[in-house]
């Protein structure tokens, strides 16, 4: 099954709508409570990044009876050096995203502990790709 | 214990959400970083914030904390109460800081 949402840059008052969309089809689709939680938290993450980093994107879920496969494409400034991004605390958000609470650079390493796989790929002033997959079934 | 408990013990101010005034709580976690909340708070948690925008409920309902708490007298925004009653997520108020606050409801849920 695959569902696709788009992600408006800058409008922090839908941040968050496409995470809730897909938590409610999982727990449709009867996933794991445990894996849905974790799922929520990554991706809602990689969904504010692109809301408070890039331009707009487009998010695509592919859910099978195997895993949960998530892929985050934006257009955007890009990400210059990828590891020093997924560090904890390193942040280049704006006085006003940091203002609402956002900023703490803390979303990349919370991505990274919600899914079995992450793999970031960006090109600079063009735009991002975080791409992640978490198995349902134990391997 | 209930919501509502917490609401007549520690005398806080239900704005909305009343729906969720059934509420079970479990426990709490205190933070204003959004992304930290995200990382560790868990069902069932009451969320203890002085931040009080839409994004606070988005959180909340997608981490389906059992209610939020701000404090020092803020009030939350119109789009954040209204979430807030479509989620059945209660956002409650009280005057005291943040460090009383944890420590008021640290007590009674030790109880
Ligand atoms: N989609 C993106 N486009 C451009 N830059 C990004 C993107 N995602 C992350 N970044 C860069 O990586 C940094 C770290 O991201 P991370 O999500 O860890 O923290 P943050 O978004 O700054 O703060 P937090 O997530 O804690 O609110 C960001 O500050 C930004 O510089
Ligand atoms: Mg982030």
């Amino acid at each position: 099954m695959e569902f696709v949402y788009e992600v408006e840059g800058g409008n922090f008052t839908k941040a968050g709508n496409a995470s809730s969309a897909v938590k409610k089809t999982m727990k449709q689709l009867n996933v794991d409570p445990k894996i849905v939680k974790r799922t929520v938290v990554a991706l809602y993450e990689a969904e504010v990044n692109i809301v408070a980093h890039a331009y707009g994107g487009v998010i695509t879920v592919n859910v099978n009876a195997e895993h949960i496969h998530i892929v985050l494409d934006d257009n955007g400034p890009g990400i210059p050096d990828i590891d020093l991004a997924m560090q904890e605390g390193f942040s280049t958000a704006s006085s006003k995203v940091r203002e609402m609470g956002f900023g703490a650079g803390m979303g990349l390493p919370n991505i990274k502990k919600n899914v079995d796989e992450l793999k970031v790929s960006s090109e600079v002033d063009k735009g991002t790709r975080v791409e992640m997959k978490t198995y349902l079934k134990n391997q | 214990m209930k919501v509502c408990d917490l609401v007549e013990q520690l005398n806080l101010k239900v704005f909305c959400g009343e729906q969720g005034l059934d509420n079970e709580v479990v426990g709490g976690y205190t933070s204003d970083l959004l992304s930290d909340v995200m990382g560790n708070v868990d069902e069932n948690q009451v969320w203890i914030t002085l931040q009080t925008h839409k994004n606070i409920m988005a959180i909340a309902s997608l981490k389906e904390v059992a209610a939020v708490i701000l404090v020092k007298g803020y009030k939350p925004e119109q789009a954040a109460l209204e979430q807030s009653n479509e989620e059945g997520i209660p956002i409650l108020g009280t005057d005291l800081e943040t460090f009383e606050m944890s420590g008021e409801l640290f007590g009674l849920l030790k109880k």
